[in-house]
């Protein structure tokens, strides 16, 4: 009897342990072989035939199509420079310089990579139509409401992400280090 | 204490073991990855332009807006796949994903090098049916081969700016893919 109850509890811890640790490692979009440059974090690996299982697992549920490495770098951010949750509500600045690429784009997603609905249908901005200052850095301001120069409303949404694409890069595919920088810099304005 | 200490060590061994072969099944088992939604609205073996992702009702999650869309979704059982991707522009790149979403190769416009992407696809037991000769002569046909007998061919035009958008639409409207029946030996 003893015997019979101890290995139905184990049983049930087991279960228990196995489906959340797989939970959690799919929901936080766990994978190997991380590149982080400041805010930033881009997974270059998941774009090639080394794609790692945890990865595999998460792009298997939510349905996303990773970029591929012969294509470009994606980098997403969370939060700022700072530590603090990327917040619609608050105003955030986005400034600085990018690696190099033959073009970029920036996007604004909600926290399940949905697009934000706003009334000037802008998510984002591409290298090209960013307005640059004399020394060909920019600024682009994330805020609810509209400001002048470089605006991406964020819609108020409670996280927001932002991803960063470079097309035609030479990041990541031949190497891999955190010295390939600079990354623009996300800093928190107001809030 | 001591048996208890083993019940939850082998609790903790298990668990590990249901964790990893949950995470190892998750891909065979997902009926939300972008085949299986792309299969909803998309006919096999030829391109189709995706609508533009906007607010909630985007095809896939973390689609990029500033580029066009077009998918080939592929079954190779009948034969090899032949596609051709008129360039835009911009920026153009097509990009080949296995049945579970994984990125085997990709290409873009100046690795192409010319005024269209042009390329094979084919199962590695097709590749090997092709005749030695031929293989030489056409040199400058690029054969890929697939990993897997299904598969998603995606093709991204870059609009760099919103009103180019339909330029970039325009390019990906006269992309093809279709299947070449195997030779009757």
């Amino acid at each position: 009897m003893r015997l019979f109850l101890g290995s139905c509890l184990t049983f049930i811890l087991a279960a228990a342990i196995g489906l959340g640790a797989t939970w959690l490692t799919l929901t936080r979009g766990v994978a190997f072989g991380a590149l982080t440059v400041g805010a930033w974090t881009a997974w270059p690996k998941t774009g090639s035939v080394d794609i790692d299982p945890y990865a595999r697992a998460t792009i298997a549920r939510t349905g996303a199509l990773p970029i591929g490495a012969g294509d470009g770098v994606a980098f997403f951010a969370r939060t700022d420079d700072a530590g603090d949750a990327l917040d619609g509500r608050c105003t955030f600045v986005v400034s600085g310089m990018t690696p190099a690429a033959r073009y970029w784009t920036v996007t604004l997603y909600d926290a399940q990579g949905r697009l934000v609905a706003n009334t000037t249908d802008r998510h984002g901005f591409t290298s090209a139509e960013v307005i640059r200052d004399a020394g060909g850095g920019f600024a682009i301001t994330v805020a609810p409401r509209a400001r002048s120069g470089n605006w991406l409303p964020s819609g108020g949404v409670e996280r927001f992400v932002l991803v960063w694409r470079l097309y035609d890069t030479p990041i990541g595919v031949a190497s891999l280090t955190t010295k390939e920088g600079p990354m623009p810099a996300i800093t928190r304005k107001s809030c | 204490m001591m048996r208890i200490a083993l019940w939850i060590l082998g609790a903790l061994l298990l668990g590990g073991i249901v964790h990893l072969s949950t995470v190892l099944a998750m891909p065979s088992a997902a009926n939300q990855d972008a085949y299986s939604r792309l299969s909803e609205r998309t006919p096999v073996n030829a391109v189709v332009p995706l609508p533009a992702a906007s607010g909630q009702d985007a095809t896939m999650p973390f689609m990029d807006p500033a580029f066009a869309v077009a998918v080939c979704r592929y079954d190779l059982s009948a034969g090899a796949l032949k596609l051709h991707a008129p360039l835009s522009q911009a920026y153009t790149s097509v990009t080949f994903y296995t049945r579970n979403s994984v990125a085997y190769y990709a290409i873009n416009d100046r690795a192409a090098g010319r005024r269209a992407i042009d390329l094979d696809l084919m199962t590695p037991e097709q590749r090997a049916q092709v005749p030695e000769e031929e293989d030489v002569t056409a040199a400058d046909r690029l054969i890929i081969e697939s990993p897997t007998q299904r598969g998603l061919i995606v093709l991204r035009a870059l609009a760099p700016e919103p009103s180019l958008m339909a330029m970039a639409r325009r390019a990906l409207a006269n992309a093809q893919c279709r299947i070449e029946p195997l030779p009757t030996q």
